[in-house]
């Protein structure tokens, strides 16, 4: 992958500017790299992750990780079913898989019921869907590379050769 | 007189000479400064910012808890020595024996210290290039030798052959020849380190290679010295796993050359340290068989900090060549008239960054700073600002 991607990939903040003296490339360089990832959806979106647990969101929200059988279309197999379930918004991760199931999908909502009633009212109930299991997500350890924790003290000793 | 004082005096009766004159490091009471202050930025220290990588650290506590809390043979568990030769060839084409070519040593320190005693008798010349490692100096004294330091400050903090004939006479037993070097980041091309060979050759001298940062090469490949034309008898390689591998904390390193010395450094090793600790040598298996892509991702990562930083001391006005390795540069801070002690005392109390004085690596570090890059975008980037600032109020 483009070194510029890897620098972006892990912190989205850093400036072009600094990317060019990290590279050593000119910064106009650079900015035309992210411009033309950008245009073209290599990079798609700058976003931040953030500690749920620690930013004490007065309504808490629930999470489940939900298996879902489904029966393949003519001409588009699982792609036009994939797309009716992730366009909901409550879905804000989709796989499809190799194994038991077809799809993994990842639900949010404000609290148990309101994500039960996704599954009950909307879900099971599409054409197609043969079957679905719910996980409801107790604890995130780590997301996307990162581990979810207060960040950590510096252990080293402040001087040594 | 309080009874405190008397014994304390009485006591200082006992301290050999040879410890009683050794120089304490002229630095102390400024490292003491730095660690009794809070909210400073650190580009002081010589270690990785980064932790031993998982798989590494993983594999020290599955030997814990498989039970492997035993010595090992003097010179180190035979797998260790296997891999260690193993990945020694394959990556770098060195040729050592498994069998008695290698040690284990607690760190590359060990390793000098059994190799300059292994080698000095009373009076014997040991040759070290400075601004150096601090350890150098004060081991060969330890050892009864005499260190006689070669100042390379004139010639890009490089040995040259000249300086090196210049330095040797019928005395000379060695030369502890670190690259890439710690403090400055200077490091030797093949056709350099030749040149210095050609010398070593023609005295027949010892050439004792400080390598641990040899991973940490950026602009042109390490080559290790043993591996050039013939060198191979006069080398005594010493290399660890601390920079590479993230590992300063776990003491391990090992040494590699000819049998008669490395028969003798064990010598001493199995009378004065026995053998390392098991754990550690279970975690330097695992780097070994997993570890080289975590050291490729940590040096990639340097060398994009290197470029930032390099350009932020140039543009701040603190002349800085482009260190070849390690992660240190070594910028001359001379255009504000201080010295490296005081430029690092007012720098530290000022605006709170910690550097350390060129000095504390010998006089040829006179007007320079060692500034560790081994830290984190953020506080390399506050640290710059917060020198921007120092040395604009000192121009006034």
């Amino acid at each position: 992958m483009d070194e510029i991607l890897e620098i972006l990939e892990k912190d989205c903040r850093v400036s072009a500017e600094d990317i060019a003296k990290m590279l050593k490339k000119e910064p106009k360089a650079v900015k035309q790299a992210i411009n033309k990832y950008e245009k073209e959806g290599i990079i798609l979106k700058y976003k931040a992750i953030i500690n749920r647990e620690l930013a004490k969101e007065p309504e808490s929200e629930v999470r489940a990780l939900i298996e879902v059988n489904i029966t393949p279309q003519k001409d588009v197999g699982f792609d036009k079913i994939a797309e009716r379930i992730y366009s909901f918004p409550e879905v804000t991760s989709c796989y499809l898989i190799s194994g038991s199931y077809d799809l993994l999908l990842v639900v949010e909502g404000k609290n148990l019921q309101s994500v039960s009633r996704f599954i009950a009212e909307k879900l099971s109930p599409m054409e197609n869907v043969k079957g679905v299991v719910t996980h409801f997500l107790l604890k995130k350890y780590k997301e996307d590379g990162v581990i979810l924790k207060h960040k950590e003290e510096n252990k080293r000793i402040a001087i040594s050769y | 007189m309080p009874a405190g004082r008397q014994s304390k005096t009485k006591m200082k009766n006992y301290i050999a000479k040879k410890v009683e004159i050794m120089q304490p490091s002229g630095i102390r009471a400024f490292f003491d400064l730095v660690l009794g202050m809070k909210d400073v930025i650190s580009l002081g220290v010589g270690e990785p910012d980064f932790v031993t990588p998982w798989q590494i650290r993983e594999a020290g506590i599955y030997s814990l808890e498989q039970g492997f809390t035993s010595y090992t043979s003097n010179k180190g568990l035979y797998k260790l020595r296997l891999l260690i030769s193993r990945h020694l060839r394959s990556r770098f084409g060195l040729e050592y024996s498994p069998d008695d070519e290698i040690l284990i040593t607690v760190g590359v320190s060990e390793g000098l210290d059994l190799s300059v005693r292994a080698i000095t008798n009373p009076g014997d010349k040991i040759l070290i290039p400075i601004p150096s490692f601090v350890c150098y100096g004060p081991m060969v004294e330890l050892a009864e030798g005499v260190a006689v330091y070669i100042d390379t400050s004139k010639t890009g903090f490089k040995l040259t052959p000249k300086l090196l004939e210049q330095h040797i006479d019928n005395k000379t037993k060695a030369l502890i020849l670190n690259y890439p070097v710690n403090p400055t980041g200077a490091s030797y091309t093949k056709k350099e380190l030749n040149e210095l060979k050609n010398v070593i050759l023609k005295h027949n001298i010892l050439c004792i290679t400080d390598e641990v940062y040899g991973e940490l090469t950026y602009d042109f490949d390490h080559t290790y010295f043993s591996t050039l034309p013939k060198a191979r008898e006069n080398t005594l390689y010493l290399d660890g796993f601390s920079k590479a591998f993230a590992m300063t904390g776990w003491r391990i390193g090992f040494a590699c050359g000819p049998k008669d010395i490395i028969d003798a450094m064990t010598k001493i090793h199995q009378y004065t340290i026995m053998c390392v600790s098991i754990t550690a040598q279970m975690a330097a298996c695992e780097a070994l068989v997993t570890g080289h892509k975590s050291v490729m991702d940590m040096k990639r990562e340097y060398k994009r900090r290197r470029e930032f930083i390099i350009d932020g001391l140039n543009r701040i006005g603190l002349v800085c060549p482009k260190p070849e390795g390690a992660f240190y540069a070594f910028p001359s801070i001379e255009s504000t008239g201080l010295s490296s002690m005081e430029f690092s005392q007012q720098l530290l109390k000022e605006q709170k960054v910690a550097v350390v004085p060129g000095t504390a690596f010998g006089k040829s570090g006179e007007g320079h700073i060692r500034i560790s890059y081994a830290s984190s975008m953020d506080n390399l980037k506050e640290a710059l600002n917060r020198m921007e600032i120092f040395i604009k109020s000192k121009k006034k």
